[in-house]
């Protein structure tokens, strides 16, 4: 069954695909990206759904770094907050007045110059977020090399409770000595530095349409590096690993540097986005790094199709959109209109739970499936059917 | 996905090893993780001696660990018979025990148990409660496998596991409608923190004699059911080869049913008991003990009936002396790197699994 992988039948996939010009997709992708750029030009500055989109967008880097762990290499991970939380910290140690005995300023100007504690620019937090949570994602997978899929998930799920215990209890945790915390706990790390970038005014919280540009910029920077990826050898052998790892390893792919691999590109990517989410909402608190937001990113990634690069940035911005907006916002005058007397806040999670079921079992390869899988499935589907038939008889 | 028994090549995990080395690898794993596990209490045990104190605080901890324990133990079980016949992490199995904690504190009051019932009504009483909490908590389960699991039988396998976080999302929903978003209070209908006994410093009390109470009848009962009875038999057969059962003539739907079933039962006898012992109950409380009793299913080794209660088992004694002695705010930390190291060393868990993929 999972050796249809390694050489897809192209009859099947004749027969299945509706045959699109090979531009089309090319032509939609850049209509769809100029549509992005300039679609802040259009609404208030600081308007609402300006908002919802930065949000949106963060949550798409996140779940195109986690598709790479669970989509690509088929690694179940789920305590990806792990890294959103290290990406989010290093910002506070290194862009706020949080450790308020340091005096170090690395190309910063205007209000973080003058401020006591560590100011590094916002460029080099970010590289220096993506190259910690490399190094968090190799030590997470470590222990679980020799692990086989859902072992996989409760040992990250595990990691991922610690951070959050240690982001929770960091304020009595002294490792670099007195007055230099590990976190702030659920007080949390505020206000950090605004993002200052060169050649620009800082950012502010009266103007969203730089932040906007800003994580969109990283999207499309992050879109690179993964459909990259997943193109090269080490996608190929990724996708080897997932389909089946034996065979992956008597035929030469080195199933130790792969899947370390795949860990730390996935946790670089976390990490950047966290880092981007801590700047953006202006505070680092320890209740943001629960278990529920690494199921929330898993559910972005399987809802869009896990895998397919294009099904997991849909699933993120929907479910970002629905969670944030549809919820909070559209939906809460409903119940009022129909005279129905209870608050659809109170309901929240409730419709976001009943909406994930009904898409998965509408769609079970998700909103986008990637291509292998679609074969696989259809694949799948055939057997069954002429077992049914053989019954029958 | 990879259906054989084999694991990776060993060369790829460690390269070649001195015979010195490889002796104290062996050493290590054989006896590493028995000295893991016995680490905490040993530690604590020499700390209360050379401190001039007995055993019994030690014993104490221990005791209160196997009484709370026992409720994961059977929360792990729900999990365990779920992942060992359609290997499926069953994310809303908290939220049904959850709803089965509810479900008692709101009948507590229908029927008629007060504070002052007699003993023999209020064991009467219970028992009827419990039954109730075990229909209402299976029927629910398999409730949800039917509506969200089975038309996903053959789909991706984390496909269901995300109508699973749906359904627990909905289930913590319904919790925080029912009864709000903060903890509510039971009544103590046992008198949970009375004292039975005491034996050689151990204070046994009213809470600690009902948990164990219940749930080891309850875990007898469940192994020789899977043991012994037909339903059972298929059971276990589904979980090595669902095909090759449905050829033998098992109903394979009806068996997955009845496992959902089971698992449902347990879960809400273990939301009564819950509800006794801490008197008081809360929507999230699902989400945390899932968490909790997962954990107990995994480190036990999966799909293994007394893995799972020895996990529970395990996990409860180490969050009482974590609680105790180091800080319950960093329990949750304790209890996961103990998870981790036991991985490390044992990967299919203490007792080792029962799945297909482990043949």
């Amino acid at each position: 069954m999972t050796s249809v992988a390694a050489s897809d039948p192209p009859p099947v996939q004749a027969s299945r695909r509706p045959s699109v010009p090979p531009w089309f997709s090319r032509v939609a992708a850049i209509a769809i990206g100029v549509t992005a750029i300039l679609m802040p030009l259009f609404f208030d500055p600081i308007s609402g759904f300006i908002d919802d989109c930065v949000v949106a967008l963060a949550y798409v880097v996140m779940a195109l770094g986690l598709n790479v762990v669970v989509g690509f290499a088929g690694l179940l991970d789920l305590g990806y907050v792990a890294f959103f939380a290290i990406g989010a910290y290093t910002v506070g140690w290194l862009g706020s007045s949080f450790f308020s005995k340091a005096d170090v300023h690395v190309l910063v100007s205007g209000n973080a110059a003058t401020l006591p504690g560590i100011h590094v620019n916002f460029l080099i937090i970010l590289v220096v977020a993506a190259a910690l949570c490399a190094i968090a994602g190799i030590l997470i997978g470590l222990p679980t090399l020799r692990l086989r899929g859902d072992y996989i998930a409760i040992v990250t799920l595990a990691f991922g409770e610690i951070i959050h215990v240690f982001a929770v209890n960091g304020d009595s945790v002294k490792i670099f000595g007195n007055g230099y915390p590990l976190t702030a706990g659920r007080q949390g790390i505020t206000p950090v530095d605004q993002v200052k970038l060169p050649f620009l005014d800082p950012f502010n919280q009266l103007n969203l349409r730089p932040w906007y540009w800003l994580i969109l910029a990283i999207v499309f920077l992050v879109l690179f590096v993964v459909i990259r990826l997943r193109d090269s050898r080490l996608g190929r052998a990724w996708v080897a690993i997932r389909e089946d790892e034996i065979a992956a390893a008597s035929m030469g792919v080195p199933l130790v540097k792969t899947k370390l691999f795949a860990y730390a590109a996935g946790a670089a990517i976390g990490g950047m986005s966290g880092a981007f989410l801590a700047a953006y909402l202006n505070t680092i608190n320890a209740d943001q790094f629960a278990f529920s937001f690494s199921i929330f990113v898993l559910a972005m990634v399987i809802l869009g199709g896990m895998g397919s690069v294009w099904g997991v940035v849909l699933g993120a911005v929907l479910l970002s959109f629905i969670n944030n907006r549809l919820i909070p916002d559209v939906l809460n005058g409903v119940p009022g209109k129909l005279h129905l007397d209870f608050q659809l806040a109170d309901l929240g999670f409730g419709i976001f739970g009943f909406l994930l079921v009904i898409v998965m079992i509408m769609r079970p390869a998700g909103l986008l499936p990637e291509r292998r899988h679609r074969i696989e499935m259809a694949e799948d589907i055939d057997v069954q059917e002429t077992m049914y038939d053989e019954e029958r008889q | 996905m990879a259906d054989t028994p084999i694991d990776p090549p060993p060369a790829v995990v460690s390269g070649p090893r001195a015979s010195v080395g490889s002796r104290v690898s062996h050493a290590i794993s054989t006896w590493g993780l028995w000295a893991l596990l016995a680490a905490l209490p040993v530690i604590y045990a020499v700390k209360d001696l050379s401190g001039g104190h007995g055993l019994s605080r030690i014993g104490q901890n221990v005791l209160e660990g196997l009484s709370n324990g026992s409720i994961w133990a059977l929360i792990a079980l729900g999990y365990t018979l779920v992942y060992g016949i359609i290997e499926l992490i069953n994310f809303a199995h908290g939220d049904v025990f959850m709803i089965g904690s509810f479900v008692a504190a709101g009948i507590f009051g229908t029927i008629g148990l007060t504070l002052t019932t007699g003993p023999l009504g209020l064991v009467g009483g219970l028992v009827v409660v419990l039954i109730i909490c075990m229909v209402a908590c299976g029927s629910l389960n398999v409730m949800i496998e039917k509506v969200g699991y089975r038309p996903l039988r053959s789909a991706p396998k984390l496909a269901p596991l995300i109508t699973a976080v749906g359904f627990s999302f909905i289930l913590q929903n319904v919790g925080l409608l029912w009864l709000g978003g903060s903890p509510a209070s039971v009544p103590d209908l046992i008198h949970a923190q009375q004292d039975v006994f005491t034996l050689w410093g151990i204070t046994v009390q009213r809470a600690d004699v009902l948990a164990i109470g219940v749930t080891v009848p309850l875990v007898v009962a469940l192994t020789l059911f899977i043991s012994r009875s037909r339903l059972g038999k298929a059971m276990r057969a589904t979980a090595q080869d669902p095909d090759a059962a449905r050829l033998m003539g098992i109903n394979v739907d009806t068996t997955i049913s009845a496992t959902f079933a089971l698992g449902g039962m347990l879960a809400g006898s273990a939301g009564l008991i819950y509800a006794l012992y801490q008197t008081t109950v809360w929507y999230f409380q699902g989400f945390q003990a899932g968490l909790i009793a997962f954990t107990a299913a995994v480190m036990g080794g999966i799909g293994n009936l007394r893995g799972a209660v020895l996990g529970g088992i395990i996990i409860g004694v180490i969050q009482q002396i974590s609680d105790n002695r180091i800080g319950p705010e960093w329990t949750p930390a304790i209890v996961f790197a103990f998870l981790v190291l036991i991985m490390v060393f044992r990967p299919q868990g203490l007792i080792g699994e029962e799945t297909r993929e482990a043949g």
